[in-house]
């Protein structure tokens, strides 16, 4: 009988959570290529970023945080709200700009926050969301709670000078912070190899003294893996560790970018031979901790959320004009 | 009553707030055994530590918004910023985070965070340590804007800004840290947005802020010798603007000079010019508004240039009888 391949997990996950993590990179997918066909529609206006192709790092990065955990988010920030326990239904009442989303309708897709579980919000200028999160490591540090951050940000967002100051900061203070990169090859439309001379963003953590790892970001395994020795190293009060996933974004940078910086063979390899969804598929059927049909079934479990979100959005009422006015100040 | 500075009176207002609430404590440059650049912290480290008294690399940028961070997360941060000049590098931080995160969040979250900084000239140290930007932060709605210009009035306005949950930014003038008055020791509050009437009088008002709050209530005692009869006006805070205290002013003396050490054009002057021209105090008017504001030039180094470059005393002296004597022509 041929023997089934064991999942290479450093932490011990259920079966239940690891299937719940397949549904929730397709509930990631299939938000964004929802939100791809509203825009195309002109359903949903303003502008949005795409994170099809990255679901492995944002669900594999937030799998074993609690909601006491916190994140930090980016423009591209949808995947980090659904991995972090976001309803997309709230979400996508919030692209439509109803007074059912997340924010009311007064962030757009941008600016998702969900601070009950501990979503600190997502950031539309690159890099400003990363001393943020160091804030939030120094309450943690100065209260004495156990919570860790975690730091989404970009390949871009790397060369801000926020990233060099904040990760100096929380390197020379040790705190509960991760920075967790998701390199997906391109800025708005540089690529990595030409804004940077360093070969892996990793690379940099030896410049503030802290553990540099990279990691395939569409392998929801490695990630998990790198996550978790990074969290609990903070939660140990060790300090910073600089997170690289490379990964790869299948859509252009927001709305409209006809991806003349890049070739359509390029995107066709991602696709087709680096699907983080199609590979974690294969390690739970290689593993024998899913079924084909089951994978089936929690696949259309994930559209039917959508459908039904999709529904409470077009359904919800949209703001008064007195809106406006109101959560200027606290 | 005990008189103390305007230094000491800042410190006292954030170690009262520190012994009584572990949430806040005070992050910026060099602020530990060193006591800050104008020894503002001094002594405070002693007392408090250096995890409340958290010195920090030269970083303004991730300073605020460790700040930003933190106050999202339960603290209340103090932030020093060494030189107001500074914003420029944490304007991010203030601006799009700080400034904005409750308004497109929807109403969720809080941040309760205070930003001292040092401004203005006087000092003799040039173009990139010596401006008033506190306009720039004005225009930003979702921020507060604090400029005492008395020891009393720092540790009131220091307190209500502690207790504030919006960010608010708090310009300490480096000449007044060395002037003194009255301050009781206990703790007490000065509300934001509340003007104060700095001296009484009936023939002109003079809006002022800072320090020129100080060359005012001097051109107003040279003026008095000579029968006119100045009301000084110290708003204290720019953002909320307390509109109905120098509305009433301009009412009663039918007369308005602004004058404020920052550049004229573009300055907050400007403003409090406009509010009253849109106001009912309009009809009061007996002449038209006279602005003072440092001229359009960075601040020079040779002390006679550098002085030339904001109003003194003189000049508040010219600008309110050439305001009184325009009323005398029309009439």
């Amino acid at each position: 009988m041929e023997q089934t391949k064991t999942l290479k997990l450093v932490p011990e996950l259920s079966d239940e959570k690891l299937k719940g993590l397949y549904q929730q990179m397709w509930l990631i997918r299939y938000f964004d290529e929802q939100v791809d066909q509203f825009f195309a529609k002109g359903l949903i206006h303003g502008t949005t970023h795409l994170a099809v192709g990255q679901e492995a790092t944002a669900a594999g990065a937030c799998a074993l945080l609690s909601d006491e955990d916190k994140i930090t988010s980016t423009h591209r920030g949808h995947g980090h709200s659904i991995a972090k326990g976001g309803r997309v239904d709230k979400m996508m009442a919030e692209l439509f700009g109803r007074t059912t989303g997340y924010c009311k309708g007064k962030g757009g897709s941008m600016h998702i926050a969900d601070l009950d579980k501990g979503n600190l919000g997502a950031m539309g200028i690159v890099g400003g969301g990363i001393p943020l999160a160091v804030g939030s490591a120094l309450t943690a540090h100065m209260k004495k709670l156990d919570y860790v951050t975690v730091c989404f940000f970009g390949d871009g967002a790397s060369n801000e000078g926020s990233f060099h100051e904040a990760v100096n900061m929380a390197s020379i203070w040790d705190l509960p912070v991760v920075f967790f990169c998701e390199n997906n090859q391109y800025g708005m439309s540089g690529n990595v190899s030409e804004m940077t001379n360093v070969e892996h963003i990793a690379d940099r953590s030896a410049a503030y003294g802290i553990p540099g790892v990279v990691v395939d970001g569409n392998d929801i395994i490695e990630v998990i893996n790198a996550t978790y020795e990074a969290t609990e190293r903070a939660r140990r009060g060790e300090g910073p560790t600089l997170i690289e996933a490379k990964t790869y974004r299948w859509k252009g940078h927001s709305k409209s970018d006809a991806k003349k910086y890049r070739t359509r063979e390029e995107e066709k390899d991602w696709r087709d031979n680096r699907d983080p969804i199609k590979r974690f598929k294969e390690d739970l059927l290689e593993a024998g901790i899913a079924t084909e049909d089951e994978l089936e079934t929690i696949k259309q479990a994930a559209k039917q959320e959508m459908d039904e979100a999709v529904e409470f959005a077009q359904n919800s009422p949209m703001p008064s004009l007195d809106e406006l006015l109101t959560d200027v100040y606290a | 009553m005990r008189e103390i500075t305007y230094l000491e009176a800042v410190r006292e207002a954030m170690s009262i707030e520190m012994r009584k609430n572990n949430d806040v404590f005070l992050m910026g440059e060099d602020i530990g055994v060193y006591g800050g650049a104008f020894g503002v912290s001094r002594g405070m480290i002693e007392e408090f530590g250096p995890e409340r008294i958290r010195n920090t690399p030269i970083s303004e940028a991730g300073i605020a918004g460790a700040a930003v961070g933190s106050a999202l997360t339960g603290m209340r941060p103090i932030m020093e910023l060494q030189f107001s000049d500074f914003i420029t590098i944490a304007l991010d931080q203030i601006v799009n985070q700080a400034a904005k995160l409750r308004y497109m969040y929807g109403g969720k979250g809080k941040v309760p965070m205070v930003v001292r900084t040092p401004s203005g000239s006087g000092t003799g140290a040039a173009a990139q340590h010596s401006q008033s930007l506190e306009a720039w932060v004005t225009h930003i709605p979702g921020l507060k804007v604090v400029q005492p210009s008395t020891a009393y009035d720092a540790k009131g306005l220091l307190k209500a800004a502690m207790d504030d949950d919006n960010p608010v930014i708090f310009y300490e003038h480096k000449l007044l840290y060395k002037t003194s008055s009255e301050v009781p020791e206990e703790e007490y509050s000065i509300p934001l947005g509340k003007a104060d009437v700095k001296r009484e009088g009936t023939d002109i008002t003079i809006v002022a802020t800072a320090i020129m709050v100080h060359k005012a209530l001097e051109a107003a005692a040279e003026l008095e010798k000579e029968g006119i009869s100045v009301e000084v006006v110290d708003p204290r805070t720019l953002v909320p603007l307390d509109t109905e205290t120098i509305i009433e002013s301009v009412a009663k003396t039918g007369h308005l000079v602004v004058v404020h050490e920052a550049v004229k054009r573009g300055g907050f002057g400007g403003e409090i010019a406009s509010m009253i021209a849109e106001s009912e105090a309009f009809d009061y008017l007996d002449a038209p508004i006279k602005r003072l504001g440092g001229v359009e030039t960075p601040i020079p180094y040779n002390p006679e240039l550098e002085k030339a470059a904001i109003p003194q005393v003189p000049d508040i002296v010219n600008a309110v009888k050439e305001t009184l004597t325009k009323k005398a022509v029309a009439k």
